[in-house]
């Protein structure tokens, strides 16, 4: 299977002598969805950054389909659903203004979208289920509702390799049940490549296909059921049973 | 009122930057970066110290200066490791004690750069209406080719720069479109007071408005009125122009808070 992702022996710090990650060994195939879960603190959004190739490890290799992820020439295929803090909830945007901001990298950046871009914007907007609020502001809606307008816009930039860091956060139970199988209609129909990297992984345990535990370094990688029974995450019904 | 031609020559700059100075504030506000006008303008103070002290037209200067300023806090904001608020306070500060230096140098403490600070959009010429227009041209052409990356980098700036769009480069523009205005506008609101007609249109805007479009819209409208209304009552009431726009546009805020719980809004 060929590769999405690849981390051959990866160590990073933030300053001289500190090791956030260490000796980290992963392998995404293409049309694989993985998600990544740990500790707060124990270097999941570290790890983020070095696959998407926004650091540099400071030992060892980072590869996005085969390529030096901090060289990596084909970002647009690309999606990354960031942190909440770090996107613009409360901005005045309607549902689709955040979802065509996915179309900037692949639509240019000069005037206004072309039909083309439009259709596709339009189309994301459907999959996530908003279309009846596709011209609502954004912020009028529930934390859950925001992240599925993230995730469109995301989805409207044509990603090979989706990225979803910390996508629960704030959300309700249910709504986190929703969003994962909303992750896995996705995964389906698509066949994309989905990263989903939280510090609680009960939402999306029954859909994905491996569980990475990171703390600096991977300390489990492989099928959920495979997971001691005292990690499960008891919060999820389908998890306790 | 249009009788006289400084009045209308007022009307008309205060007009381009009246549109203008939302139209880049917007993006400003929505990056929770709403003080950057205040720092370029100190920035664009020691511009007009400059221009005094070496005898050359203080508007240049202040451009100048502006510039550097706003693509300094850029700088160091994005490439510095220093934190956004702080960059925003060397460059604020630095700019504000190199203008009392230079102007104390050149002995000018005196009316003429009083008009730099609060404005003095009443003895605007027909060659200062012309600089006003071309450049605030140029300045609501940019925002208009850029809005959909402007807007779409203040949504998502991480989900933007992953997808491999020239963040560095839009950052730059923005913060050389936030000087060209504060620049043009010195002369209609004055230094003190530029930041202000970057803001208040957009916060009032924001408050009534249901879309990022929308919102950009009415701001430039808001900060359109409050220009034309603030001239008109300072012309009839004897105010200070600059001070009396700025109270207009607070006013908007003030009139967008109580009517937004009417129009369902938050």
């Amino acid at each position: 299977m060929p590769l999405a992702v690849e981390l051959e022996g990866v160590s990073f710090g933030y300053r001289p002598g500190q090791r956030v990650l260490e000796d980290v060994r992963l392998r995404l195939g293409e049309g694989e969805f993985v998600a990544v879960a740990g500790p707060n603190g124990g270097g999941k959004t570290t790890l983020v950054r070095v696959v998407l190739g926004l650091e540099r490890p400071t030992e060892g290799k980072a590869f996005l389909f085969g390529e030096a992820a901090h060289r990596f020439s084909r970002r647009r295929v690309l999606g990354y659903l960031a942190q909440r803090s770090q996107l613009a909830g409360d901005a005045p945007a309607t549902v689709r203004e955040v979802v065509s901001a996915g179309r900037l990298a692949a639509g240019g950046l000069l005037g206004p979208l072309r039909r083309r871009d439009r259709e596709l914007v339009s189309e994301a907007v459907q999959r996530v289920g908003l279309h009846d609020v596709a011209d609502v502001p954004l912020r009028t809606l529930s934390g859950g509702m925001q992240q599925r307008a993230f995730i469109a816009k995301a989805l409207a930039g044509e990603p090979s390799l989706l990225v979803l860091d910390e996508p629960t956060t704030g959300v309700d139970a249910e709504s986190q049940e929703s969003l994962a199988a909303l992750l896995d209609r996705l995964h389906s129909e698509l066949g994309v490549t989905i990263l989903y990297v939280s510090h609680e992984f009960g939402a999306v345990e029954r859909f994905v296909q491996r569980l990475v535990l990171v703390r600096r370094t991977i300390v489990f990688d492989g099928p959920p059921g495979r997971l001691p029974g005292v990690w499960h995450d008891p919060s999820h019904a389908h998890a306790r049973q | 009122m249009l009788d006289s031609e400084f009045m209308r020559l007022a009307l008309g700059a205060g007009a381009i930057v009246g549109v203008l100075a939302p139209a880049v504030g917007f993006f400003l506000v929505q990056r929770r970066q709403s003080l950057i006008g205040d720092g370029i303008g100190h920035v664009a103070f020691a511009g007009v110290a400059a221009g005094i002290l070496l005898d050359l037209p203080p508007v240049l200067t202040a451009l100048v200066a502006a510039v550097a300023g706003g693509v300094a806090i850029e700088l160091l904001r994005s490439r510095g490791g220093t934190a956004g608020d702080q960059a925003l306070a060397l460059v604020f500060y630095t700019g504000i004690a190199l203008g009392v230096v230079l102007v104390s140098a050149a002995g000018a403490l005196d009316v003429d750069l009083f008009q730099y600070l609060f404005g003095s959009i009443l003895t605007i010429t027909g060659t200062d209406l012309a600089v006003v227009a071309v450049l605030g041209a140029v300045g609501l052409a940019t925002v208009g080719l850029l809005y959909r990356a402007l807007a779409g980098v203040s949504i998502d700036e991480e989900g933007a720069r992953v997808a491999g769009v020239p963040i560095g480069a839009l950052n730059v523009t923005l913060a050389a479109l936030a000087a060209v205005t504060v620049a043009l506008s010195m002369r209609v609101v004055g230094i003190l007071l530029v930041a202000a007609l970057m803001v208040l249109p957009v916060s009032a805007a924001g408050r009534v408005a249901r879309s990022m479009r929308s919102t950009l819209l009415l701001s430039m409208a808001v900060g359109l009125g409050s220009a034309l209304v603030g001239l008109t009552v300072a012309y009839y009431a004897d105010a200070p122009p600059g001070g009396t726009i700025v109270l207009v546009a607070a006013a908007g805020y003030v009139a967008a808070l109580v009517v937004s719980p009417v129009l369902g809004r938050r």
